[in-house]
């Protein structure tokens, strides 16, 4: 099991808890959603799953080797090309010249990509940074990838596109993804299961499955949808003066 | 492709459209599978990839660049020209822009011209990328490393205030009149000034760019070399601009002040063997070659790596360059 959370708190100097008791398994191989209105946590969570942080209380089993990382804007760097950005992830892993360059390109199809390698970042839309971005994730070469909203500076077109896409190349290279958004749509659209976090403190207070026929059924998936909206309001509710 | 043997899937994404049951109307609404396979997404991607990235310009030569700064040039001239004609001064006093002209082919002729020029654009140049590699390491330090900037960081501000001609006394009482007491006073104005660009090349850099860094496993110095520097490359390029024209404005108060002994004929020695002889021309001449030399190295060196970083990282666009 990948990754495995125990009563996981966080709290920011004297601050109210950030996170509070929070409880997950993940599966190797899963794609799980966490689903949350703002404030309730989810970046601090991926980062206390990669590692960036530490939590305050609780135990939690990850890799040994770390997570690969997708942030919400591509984060690309400027000076290097599509390829480039991918061959320094390969690189600073320790992978050998000759091979960098096999492997960025082999990386680059993957997301669709192959010619465009030699592009800077800036004259690519946000659509494929984001791919480069993912590509680059990719050649962290972790079984674990956490992607914190990567599709929510893109426009509704591109975005369902890429889920189409990131769903393909999760069956393709069978990894770990536990994908933070706040968007219930896309969290139905992903995820295998969908961990709901409420809000300040975050916690995960119900979770629902999603099945392969609510890939193909709209009426099912929107059933669904509908019913975690629902859920996602109570909560919201919750904190109403 | 990690080693990781794929999940057991049931039934495969990438699905033939015909395999759907055809009784099922097959609905867009984000909610499902929006492509019906893998060539279909390729080609729906690549359709969006085209639509979305703008046809790439073609650079042709800007008449404009060349012409409109020459006009300048030639508006200046012909104002002097009329200035002088005027008679208000005395001309050994204002000499007219065909006098320097003529001072200018003296001197070519004596070989006092390219004398001059080649000693002083050589210590520049020279002292400039000593300066370069001592301050680029001590910049990228002291930029990454907290308590060494908190303690040396007003000095090195305070030493880039501090003109670099106070240094000349104090040179010329530690190295005599030699080529040293010139190179120390160009590292005493150009180091501080290449360190602070630096540094303030790498105060902004978005942060998320080292966080990009640390999740890709970069160790200190792969962040500092990979991360850090390039990313700072427009504040450093800026500080190396400024170093260099403190480098060039310190090798000429050097020159200027310290004469003789075994430092070599500089321009600054021009201008003040001009200013010895009270002959106006030869101060002129020299102030024009000092103006020149710097401009050409902007036009020439500075100029184009400054459009090629900014073009290559799409911050041009809509600017007046």
């Amino acid at each position: 099991m990948p990754v495995v959370l125990e009563h996981l708190g966080k709290r920011f100097g004297d601050g109210a808890p950030v996170l509070d008791d929070v409880n997950a398994n993940i599966e190797r191989g899963e794609f799980v959603a966490l689903l949350g209105a703002s404030g309730c946590g989810k970046s601090t969570l991926l980062n206390i799953i990669a590692g960036l942080e530490a939590p305050s209380s609780g135990a939690l089993e990850v890799p040994s080797d770390g997570a690969a990382f997708m942030f919400q804007d591509a984060a690309l760097f400027p000076w290097l090309t599509a390829r480039e950005n991918i061959e320094l992830a390969l690189k600073l892993r320790g992978v050998g010249k000759a091979e960098r360059r096999a492997k960025a390109q082999e990386l680059l199809e993957l997301v669709h990509l192959g010619s465009a390698g030699d592009k800077r970042p800036h004259e690519l839309s946000g659509g494929m940074r984001q791919r480069v971005s993912l590509a680059r994730s990719l050649a962290q070469d972790r079984q674990l990838l956490l992607m914190d909203e990567p599709f929510a500076a893109l426009d509704a077109i591109t975005r369902d596109l890429l889920h189409d896409e990131l769903e393909r190349i999760w069956k393709e290279t069978g990894r770990t993804i536990v994908f933070v958004t706040h968007n219930v749509r896309e969290a139905v659209r992903l995820g295998q299961r969908v961990l709901l976090l409420s809000s300040r403190p975050g916690r995960v207070v119900q979770e629902w499955a999603v099945t392969e026929e609510h890939r193909t059924d709209a009426g099912l998936a929107g059933q669904l949808t509908g019913v975690i909206t629902a859920r996602l309001r109570e909560e919201i509710r919750r904190h109403a003066k | 492709m990690p080693s990781n043997p794929p999940l057991v899937e049931e039934e495969p994404v990438v699905e033939p459209a015909d395999a759907k049951p055809a009784a099922r109307e097959h609905v867009h609404a984000a909610l499902t599978r929006t492509s019906t396979g893998h060539e279909d997404l390729r080609e729906l991607e690549s359709g969006l990839d085209s639509l979305q990235s703008d046809a790439a310009r073609k650079h042709r030569i800007d008449w404009s660049r060349l012409l409109l700064p020459l006009a300048a040039l030639v508006v200046l001239v012909l104002v002097w020209q009329f200035y002088v004609s005027l008679g208000v001064k005395r001309r050994d006093l204002v000499p007219g822009p065909l006098d320097v002209l003529g001072q200018l082919g003296i001197l070519w002729g004596d070989g006092k011209l390219q004398e001059s020029v080649w000693t002083s654009l050589q210590r520049g140049v020279v002292g400039f990328l000593i300066s370069v590699a001592i301050a680029t390491p001590v910049g990228l330090l002291l930029a990454q490393v907290a308590p060494l900037r908190r303690a040396f960081g007003p000095l090195i501000s305070g030493l880039q205030v501090l003109p670099s001609v106070a240094w000349v006394p104090a040179a010329i009482i530690w190295f005599g009149l030699t080529d040293a007491t010139v190179y120390f006073v160009v590292f005493m104005g150009a180091i501080p000034s290449i360190i602070n660009g630096l540094i303030s090349g790498v105060d902004q850099i978005p942060p998320q760019y080292r966080r990009v860094g640390t999740v890709l496993g970069a160790s200190r110095l792969q962040m500092a070399l990979q991360v850090v520097l390039p990313a700072a490359l427009p504040g450093y390029l800026g500080g190396l601009k400024q170093g260099w024209a403190f480098s060039w404005r310190s090798l000429m108060a050097a020159e200027i002040i310290a004469v003789g002994g075994t430092i070599g004929f500089g321009l600054g020695s021009l201008l003040d063997q001009g200013r010895t002889l009270s002959d106006m021309a030869v101060v002129m001449a020299a102030i024009l070659l000092i103006l020149a030399v710097g401009i050409l190295i902007e036009l020439l060196v500075f100029g184009p790596i400054e459009k090629r970083l900014l073009r290559s990282r799409g911050l041009l666009a809509g600017s007046t360059r």
